[in-house]
């Protein structure tokens, strides 16, 4: 089954095409990597697909539904929820409430505090933050931050995550515990896409990536057949 | 142990309804100068707390107050004849939660200083095309208006107060305070989790207005002439900012603290110092926003904070020793 399909999405900024009319198909259950040069589009990509930005033209549509243009709290109440490059948490405020923020408004389901409050500590318990749940988000490592945001993110229910870069800043040993992560939330009948540089991570765990290059799609594979693409060697050699 | 925490508990609740019960009983005791000073602190009161309810937990500063309490006074001029009391206070507050909403939905796509001057130009707009309808239009310019009791509008002016001390508690402890923190700390992040922050934004502007616009139309009786100069005096923008800031937004009643005092003082020095009262004013703000980035309540939960790890360190010197002394 198809969860996310994107026809012809394009973004204009002023003389810039950032994303230049991309196709992308994302199967439910799989983990899909999006890579690319620094300003290949990616993170736009992200932007148009969850609505932070309006794009210029092409289709999107979610699970059978067309979302193009729509505002981001209906995307995200719909299913599709993103995390973003430069890590976006509330600081001011304690992990649980950050992440029983999105158990509260991500979906259109009205729950009572009780309800919400358990699903936040079964959520906290899950990525392993039940420990820091009432420490503002603020003095947390970079890792736990992240952690937090992906906590938040899984507390609107989504049927699809998209992650933007989350391991980039992390030692190699957050970066294996990022990978787990995914990989479990993965097994939890989740679908992802996730943005990422850490070519370890992408090779590691995604099953098909696509490869973004001046706005346009150049390729999309099996890790196995992306590292032996002509194309893509070009790309990241010719930088 | 557990007697204590009941008490403690209580303690708050307690304090405020012997607080509440002294107010009402006030004007009856009390020169009638008093009375008259109270109404001007629980109308300052009012505007703050309003202030803080949007401004101080979504971080848009709005400089807009003023517009909606001019609308209580204007609204006072208009129907203050036609209407009973009651239900004109309650138009007053009607209008300036439409004319919020309208602003609100104009204005909260604009973020940080857009926003706050933008607030401040609606005042301005609104006083001059009211100043010019009246010369060109109506051919009048100002209005009398209906007298009511000092007494009276002071037993309103504690209602609104009551009524809006309430509605903030409710909305903070609530899904909707966490919400409006969480625009305060990153819109962009809240409104991807599934937060309308345009329609949360827009309404909690109108409500907090809602209360303002009560307030002026009930102090509207106590003012013998209006005209859009003093309806809309940027005064009333800036003053329940600055109290707000003053008495700091991280609790409750800082808004209440940071107007009581700040009104008292402002009572004292314009007639001691009629002229040099604004000038220590703004001393008194620049030290504020310098030292107290928290206001009086900052100031005064650093100092028991402080006593407590001086007494914490006192009892683990002497070995416990002075333990009752600690609380
Ligand atoms: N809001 C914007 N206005 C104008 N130009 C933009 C905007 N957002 C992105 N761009 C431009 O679009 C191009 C693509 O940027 P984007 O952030 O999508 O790249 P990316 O693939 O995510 O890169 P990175 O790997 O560095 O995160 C860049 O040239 C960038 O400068
Ligand atoms: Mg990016």
């Amino acid at each position: 089954m198809q969860v996310l399909q994107v026809e012809g999405l394009t973004k204009n900024f002023g003389g810039l095409r950032a994303v230049d009319g991309v196709d992308l198909t994302v199967e439910s259950g799989e983990i899909l990597g999006l890579i690319g040069p620094n300003g290949a589009g990616k993170t736009t990509l992200f932007n148009l697909i969850s609505g932070t930005i309006k794009p210029s033209a092409g289709k999107v549509t979610f699970l059978g539904e067309n979302i193009f243009g729509l505002k981001p709290y209906t995307i995200c109440r719909k299913g599709l929820v993103r995390t973003f490059q430069s890590c976006k948490i509330f600081p001011e405020l304690t992990v649980f409430q950050n992440v029983i923020l999105g158990a509260f408004f991500g979906t259109s389901e009205k729950k009572s505090w009780e309800q919400a409050a358990l699903q936040t500590r079964e959520i906290l318990e899950f990525v392993g933050l039940a420990h820091l749940s009432d420490v503002p988000a603020a003095n947390l490592t970079l890792l736990d931050q992240k952690q937090v945001e992906v906590a938040r993110a899984l507390a609107t229910q989504p049927k699809l995550l998209m992650l933007d870069e989350m391991m980039a800043g992390l030692n190699p040993a957050e970066v294996e515990a990022a990978m787990t992560l995914v990989q479990k939330i993965r097994d939890q009948g989740i679908t992802i896409i996730m943005i990422e540089h850490v070519m370890k991570a992408i090779m590691n765990i995604c099953g098909r990536i696509v490869v973004l290059d001046h706005g346009k799609k150049v390729a999309e594979g099996s890790p196995k057949e992306i590292s032996t693409n002509k194309k893509v060697i070009e790309i990241y050699l010719g930088e | 142990m557990k007697a204590e925490n009941v008490s403690k508990r209580y303690l708050t609740p307690v304090i405020l309804i012997l607080l509440l019960a002294l107010l009402i009983a006030l004007p009856w005791f009390t020169r009638p100068y008093m009375v008259v000073l109270l109404k001007t602190i629980l109308m300052f009161t009012i505007l703050s707390l309003s202030w803080a309810l949007f401004s101080g937990t979504t971080g848009y500063t709005s400089l807009a107050t003023a517009a909606f309490y001019g609308v209580g006074l204007y609204t006072a001029a208009k129907l203050g004849n036609v209407l009973p009391v009651p239900l004109m206070v309650l138009c007053g507050g009607l209008f300036s939660f439409i004319l919020a909403a309208a602003i609100g939905a104009i204005t909260l796509r604009l973020k940080g200083i857009y926003f706050a001057i933008f607030t401040l130009s609606t005042v301005e707009l609104i006083k001059n095309v009211m100043h010019w309808y009246e010369i060109n239009v109506a051919g009048v310019r100002g209005h009398r208006i209906l007298h009511v009791s000092d007494a009276t509008v002071f037993y309103y002016l504690l209602g609104i107060t009551v009524l809006l001390l309430l509605v903030t508690y409710l909305i903070k402890r609530s899904k909707y305070g966490l919400a409006l923190s969480s625009i305060g700390s990153c819109e962009e992040a809240a409104a991807h989790i599934g937060v309308n922050v345009i329609t949360l934004k827009v309404f909690t502007f109108a409500l907090s207005s809602f209360f303002v616009g009560l307030a002026g139309a009930i102090m509207a009786t106590s003012i013998n002439y209006i005209d859009a100069y003093i309806a809309f005096d940027l005064n009333y923008s800036f003053f329940p900012t600055l109290m707000a800031i003053f008495g700091g937004m991280g609790n409750l009643f800082g808004p209440v603290i940071g107007a009581v005092v700040f009104s008292y003082l402002r009572e004292i020095l314009i007639t001691r110092f009629p002229y040099a009262y604004m000038f220590i004013f703004g001393l008194v703000m620049v030290l504020t926003i310098l030292y107290l980035p928290n206001g009086l309540v900052g100031l005064y939960q650093t100092i028991r904070l402080k006593l407590k790890q001086a007494n914490n360190k006192k009892e683990k010197t002497l070995g416990g020793k002075h333990a009752s002394t600690s609380s």
